[in-house]
């Protein structure tokens, strides 16, 4: 039978077994006017069962399909001929990889000889085999869990208290899968990095002042042997994302302020939503903005006051990042503020404050932390952007503070290393993990420090 | 706008007992607030003299909160809401076009229901004002400020070793005692309380009445309060307001052995809530 079929089964299964555990309760209450003698209200001995019902067999059924493909591979591989057992385990894999697929009647990289004919039937015998034992197994234990459930039902069965606990770890497994995924997505970088790190030193890496991750594929290529110094990368990055902070920030917060203080409503209720568009804008097409529009007036005006602009400039992809950040950082403060208790504004007009006096002597300093923390996160978004510096900063890792010049940043040089066909044991893919922790590192650094500012304040003013 | 019945009428007529008294410093003359389309308060004359302490009283809702914040302008922050009549600081219209709303709230300084201290030091808190009005030339005469006004507002002992530490570590009786002292560190003329003690225990409340005879010296102060046995303690005339009319205003004394309309004597005796 079908995984989804069986699914399907076993999903009925529970619905029969939620009804018939219900139905019990309520004929061993006597009946509906009755429920006061049950411990629980009769749906949760319904649930009870049900989950009895299903979760073993679900269980089941799960390790099955895990264990199911090796134990079927390795009998396969048991009963071919001596002269394969001999084989190299590459070697065997490619030749077991050629008997699953002739089984299912796909092309095969080698002649189809009477053996390999042979261990594909026996293949798909197997699994046949196994297919029926599973419907079986799961039907039965299924059928088994939910009597036993079923015959357990008893007014002083505590049955609500048991469901609660099942549901409380079906939560706790929700929660804990973002967290996991974190956990693994920061594992796999930090292996391939830890090759990257094998092959190129730790110091070179974070010290070196050459960026140029060119290396020779094979050795009789003429080619240079490639220089991993990324703190060209990290001061472009860094560059890049200060030159959109002095465009975010005050912009942002200025914005907050007018919104938050002296605009009316009508103008709040046309001008969030507005600014909230600018935050909906593909990052691709701030890109553009950024490379065609952006970038050519920034030489224009730095040529005609007698500066020398590179056409992808670091000023160009910094302004359009900031304009980019202007709707988090200015809604984000603006929600800070607005947090801010009235009791706050009435204190400080009452004693004869002005309404600027009380923006910036009692409203903004007891909004700072929400604003540090709308802050620190546009930092973390504007070191993580790809799309625009790809598009505005170029490529060329120039190690300078001249923000006409062109730089290229961390991401940029993620995804110039992944583009296209790649082998995963040169040092130039493997660097792209290296920069990917170090930028995972930043971020969290950035997080953490922001977290523990807002703490400090929270606990000062309130 | 909807013209609204005439209640005066149906109430009794013109506000009974006396709303004059001797030196009068703030007059309201005819008051009407309006907050949109609803009336708030109507026709309200009232005389608040120096060195005394008017309490308004009246059940929830009866407009003595918004007469008490037509005395500084606080209504100005609210959009919808308009004020008409008269109401007079020493003899000068306080809602004329000349008058600067912030200099007013210099001289008519507001204490809050709910103790609001700045996030800052208890230094800084006491010092705002002063600082805003530009009042203290040196730091020496600025510190001077802030010790006489936490020493008239009861708290300099209690706080005098942590000045530096935010106004937001104090207990709320210590709080609401702040905002007093950070009131008068700003020198006004008037004190205006809204309901100064409702989130304060007794003792709490004792000692700010107790400042408040104190302070009733020096200032005019006028406290909305919904405790009547508040009012009879700490206040010289009292004014009770009923659905946006005033309805009596006498000498505290004979309000509360005597009272003149049926109204206040059903509120006094308890029986409007």
């Amino acid at each position: 039978m079908q995984s989804t079929t069986l699914i399907l089964l076993l999903a009925f299964i529970a619905l029969a077994a939620f009804y018939l555990g219900r139905s019990r309760s309520l004929a061993l209450a006597g009946g509906p006017g009755q429920i006061r003698v049950l411990h629980s209200l009769p749906g949760y001995y319904g649930y009870y069962v049900a989950i009895w019902c299903a979760m073993p067999a679900l269980a089941l059924f799960l390790l099955w399909t895990l264990v199911e493909p090796r134990v079927i591979v390795a009998l396969v591989v048991k009963g071919l001929p001596a002269t394969y057992q001999s084989l190299s385990a590459g070697e065997l894999d490619l030749l077991v990889n050629n008997i699953q697929n002739l089984a299912a009647g796909d092309v095969i990289s080698v002649d189809a000889d009477a053996a390999l004919q042979n261990a594909a039937a026996q293949f798909n015998g197997y699994a046949v085999r196994s297919r029926q034992l599973l419907t079986v197994l799961v039907v039965g234990l299924a059928g088994l869990g939910g009597a036993i459930a079923w015959r357990r039902v008893h007014p002083e069965l505590r049955a609500r208290n048991r469901v609660e606990r099942v549901i409380r770890w079906v939560l706790i497994a929700a929660s804990s899968l973002a967290i996991l995924t974190t956990i693994g997505i920061v594992l796999s970088v930090l292996f391939e990095a830890i090759l990257f790190f094998r092959k190129v030193p730790l110091a070179e890496f974070l010290f070196g002042l050459t960026w140029s991750p060119q290396t020779a594929i094979r050795a009789d290529q003429v080619g240079s042997s490639g220089s991993f110094g990324a703190v060209p990368l990290f001061a472009g990055t860094l560059l890049i994302t200060a030159i959109a902070m002095l465009v975010a920030v005050p912009v942002g917060l200025m914005t907050a302020i007018y919104l938050a203080e002296y605009s009316s409503q009508r103008m709040r209720a046309i001008a969030k939503p507005l600014l909230e568009v600018l935050a909906g804008i593909p990052t691709v097409v701030y890109g553009f903005f950024a490379a065609l529009t952006v970038a050519p007036w920034v030489r224009e005006a730095g040529q005609s006051v007698g500066l020398q602009v590179a056409s992808e400039s670091a000023m160009a992809a910094g302004i359009v990042m900031g304009i980019m950040i202007i709707p988090l950082v200015s809604s984000l403060s603006d929600d800070a503020i607005n947090a801010v208790p009235t009791a706050m504004r009435d204190g400080a007009l009452g004693l004869g404050s002005t309404r600027s006096e009380m923006i910036k002597k009692v409203i903004l300093p007891a909004a700072l932390p929400g604003i540090v923390g709308g802050i620190l996160l546009a930092v973390s978004r504007a070191i993580g952007e790809t799309m625009i510096v790809v598009m505005a900063a170029g490529l060329a890792a120039n190690l300078t503070a001249n923000p006409f010049e062109a730089v290229t940043t961390v991401t940029v040089q993620i995804v110039t290393l992944l583009v296209g066909d790649q082998e995963f044991d040169s040092a130039k893919t493997l660097a792209a993990f290296a920069l990917g922790l170090m930028l995972f590192v930043v971020t969290l650094c950035l997080n953490v420090i922001g977290l523990g500012v807002v703490r400090k304040y929270r606990e000062q003013y309130e | 706008m909807p013209e609204l019945p005439d209640r005066t009428t149906e109430l009794g007529g013109e506000t009974v007992g006396n709303t004059r008294c001797e030196n009068p410093f703030m007059v309201a003359r005819d008051v009407n607030v309006y907050y949109g389309d609803n009336h708030a308060i109507q026709n309200v004359s009232l005389e608040i003299g120096k060195k005394q302490v008017i309490a308004l009283i009246g059940p929830s809702g009866c407009g003595k909160s918004t007469f008490l914040r037509c005395l500084n302008r606080m209504n100005d922050t609210i959009e919808t809401a308009r004020v008409t009549g008269r109401i007079t600081l020493d003899g000068k219209d306080i809602y004329r076009k000349e008058q600067d709303p912030v200099a007013l709230r210099a001289r008519v300084g507001m204490v809050f229901q709910k103790p609001n201290p700045f996030p800052k030091s208890i230094y800084d808190n006491v010092a705002y004002g002063p600082r805003i009005h530009g009042l203290a030339a040196d730091r020496a005469e600025l510190d001077g400020i802030v010790h006489t006004s936490l020493e008239r507002a009861g708290l300099l002992k209690e706080v005098k070793d942590r000045l530096d530490e935010p106004g937001t570590s104090l207990s709320g009786g210590q709080q609401q005692r702040l905002c007093i002292a950070r009131t008068i560190a700003v020198n006004p003329e008037v004190i205006l309380m809204d309901e100064p003690c409702s989130a304060l225990d007794p003792i709490a409340t004792a000692r700010i009445e107790d400042l408040m005879d104190e302070l009733c010296e020096d200032y005019a102060i006028v406290i909305v309060t919904h405790s009547m046995q508040q009012a009879a303690r700490v206040s010289k005339r009292v004014a009770y307001f009923h659905l946006g009319l005033l309805v009596e205003v006498d000498e505290t004394d004979k309000i509360f052995t005597n009272p003149q309309h049926k109204l206040t004597e059903d509120y006094i005796t308890g029986r409007i809530g």
